[in-house]
């Protein structure tokens, strides 16, 4: 299957490059830094009468670590776009798909490939990086987030969301229009759950309506709040219950999971827009 | 399909929108024929290239290259290419450019070595294997992409423009190369409009200008015979009109050029030009030069 060396050719080339170096060293500087910031957390008691309780460590702990956390699907959404956007179309300027499709490789083994290279690459750096973090998190402060994997479902999920788009757009349009565009629809979508949680919390459906639709044509904010939903522990869930409605507006809580018919519309999603990027790849003249 | 000619095209053509790029190409290339495709730059030498590889579909017509249809994965594994505008991975090495050619060629693993080690002997980058290409200059890079295009000793190499970044060594060198290919029996598509280069290695040609074959033939029969330039004074109009029996008559100052003469006839012209009352200063028997004839094919005084 000529697709795995495509693969195995997109994940060299990113590898290789010094995007991946930067990320990596900044990576491990941001958890270094976040560490010491959790290890602050059982002292913030320290000038008042009582210390602060482990119920009170875990509150503070789970919503540090849902911001620290945003920051990193951030991260990995950002790079993800930055990565896929020039992937077909940096290679089509410079000629070197000449060389390449004249070979008897198809442009449906080509374009997969390279989103497997992509994902691979996603893969290979959330991973590890999101369960450092957390491992850190339970050794300064012991706690842990209930749902660690589905978590790292999540927002590897929305990574692989804005990846497909941003490929999608690279078989016609040069890298850094793809890039802008990819980053652009993800902070709508993200605008969009936030609109539709102000319509949820005002009864509003129209801008309930939004919402929905937003989480539906491009459903990254929708993964969004089930990486947040696993990230929160019962109590947290419990208290913001208590305040109804209107905590839907906020974007850094969920009371629920997505609904298993929204992972399943993600999947469809996903494989929709790579059977587009494909079909539209077929039809670009060399 | 081994007796199938190795290109054959029938009014290929192809238009981006108001703008004909080709216009109804019909050839047909022999096995192991070395073909020099000529023309200006802006003739659609490229886009016959990327039509018979299948980069890009055609308008109209049709086209079949080693007896398959356009495209086709069995043909195109024995089909080796150098673009015209060629780049290589510049994260990888000479050595994983050219691994990874031999994969997408189908070439079995076991002889990846051997391929890739004769590819970089042939082109003379035996000592570069393991450099990045994005330490290469452009005439390096040339030299790689033409030892992509050898890999797997392909039945037809074709090479668009492969000497543009090349210095005269690295013109010499690949014209040897050529012929070589052409010595086992490869067949060899050639783009250039480097007339000297064509001249010296390809048996068979075709003159392409504005999308369209203005003429196609072997070398020999292309430049059409011999030509004698005769010095020569004291001829009159009547006497000039005489002597076209031998060929195309052209003045050229004092001098007369005769073209399409058979060379055993030229005593016989001289005697002619003597009896006519002109007095002979100089003979010079020659052959036309492919750029004399390419000049005069696209119209332009030479």
């Amino acid at each position: 299957m000529l697709a795995l060396a495509v693969a195995r050719l997109q994940l060299q080339e990113l590898l290789r490059r010094r995007l991946f170096l930067v990320l990596l060293v900044l990576t491990i500087l941001v958890i270094a830094l976040t560490t010491w910031g959790f290890s602050r957390i059982p002292t913030l008691g320290a000038n008042r009468p009582t210390p602060i309780t482990p119920t009170e460590i875990a509150a503070v702990a789970s919503q540090l670590l849902i911001l620290v956390m945003f920051m990193f699907s951030f991260v990995l959404a950002f790079s993800a776009v930055f990565a896929a956007a020039p992937a077909i179309s940096a290679e089509v300027e410079s000629g070197i798909t000449l060389a390449l499709l004249a070979r008897p490789i198809t442009r449906l083994e080509y374009v997969v490939g390279k989103w497997l290279g992509l994902v691979a690459t996603v893969l290979a750096y959330a991973i590890p990086a999101a369960a450092v973090q957390m491992v850190l998190v339970q050794l300064v402060v012991g706690y842990s987030p209930p749902h660690p994997i589905e978590f790292l479902a999540f927002v590897i999920g929305e990574a692989v969301v804005v990846l497909t788009l941003s490929l999608l757009l690279s078989t016609r349009f040069a890298g850094m229009v793809g890039g802008v565009s990819g980053l652009i629809l993800w902070g709508l979508a993200w605008m969009g759950g936030i609109v539709g949680g102000i319509g949820l919390a005002f009864d509003n459906a129209t801008l309930t309506h939004v919402g929905t639709a937003s989480k539906l044509i491009l459903p990254t904010d929708g993964l969004w709040r089930g990486a947040v939903w696993s990230l929160e522990p019962a109590s947290l869930t419990a208290a913001m219950r208590g305040a109804g409605a209107a905590a839907a507006a906020n974007p850094f809580f969920a009371a629920d999971p997505p609904p298993s018919a929204y992972v399943a519309w993600t999947v469809i999603w996903i494989t929709a827009v790579l059977a587009f990027a494909v079909w539209s790849f077929t039809r670009k003249e060399l | 399909m081994i007796d199938a000619p190795a290109i054959r095209t029938h009014e290929l053509a192809k238009r981006y929108g108001s703008i004909t790029a080709l216009a109804g190409l019909t050839m047909t290339i022999p096995r192991g024929d070395v073909f020099g495709f000529l023309g200006p730059n802006g003739a659609g030498k490229t886009t016959a290239v990327k039509l018979l590889l299948g980069l890009t579909p055609p308008t109209s017509g049709d086209a079949e290259v080693l007896g398959a249809a356009i495209g086709d994965r069995e043909a195109l594994r024995r089909v080796g290419y150098l673009p015209e505008l060629f780049r290589y991975q510049t994260w990888l090495s000479a050595r994983e450019v050219l691994a990874l050619h031999c994969e997408l060629a189908g070439i079995d693993r076991a002889a990846w070595q051997r391929e890739i080690e004769d590819a970089l002997a042939i082109v003379g980058l035996p000592d570069r294997g393991s450099s990045r290409v994005g330490t290469f200059s452009k005439g390096m890079q040339q030299r790689l992409g033409l030892g992509v295009a050898l890999l797997g000793a392909p039945d037809l190499v074709v090479l668009d423009e492969p000497t543009s970044a090349l210095d005269p060594v690295g013109r010499h060198d690949v014209r040897e190369i050529i012929r070589g290919l052409g010595e086992r029996g490869t067949t060899v598509f050639l783009n250039s409009h480097l007339l000297s280069e064509v001249e010296q290695v390809c048996h068979r040609v075709a003159i392409v200008d504005r999308g369209r074959v203005v003429a196609e033939g072997g070398l020999d029969a292309l430049l059409g015979g011999d030509t004698v330039r005769i010095r020569a004074t004291g001829l009159d109009r009547a006497a000039m009109t005489g002597l076209s029996r031998f060929g195309q008559v052209d003045e050229d100052g004092d001098w007369l050029v005769i073209r399409g003469i058979d060379t055993e006839r030229v005593p016989e012209l001289v005697v002619d030009i003597v009896r006519l009352g002109g007095r002979v200063y100089a003979v010079e028997p020659r052959h036309e030069s492919l750029e004399d004839r390419f000049l005069r094919l696209l119209g332009q005084p030479n």
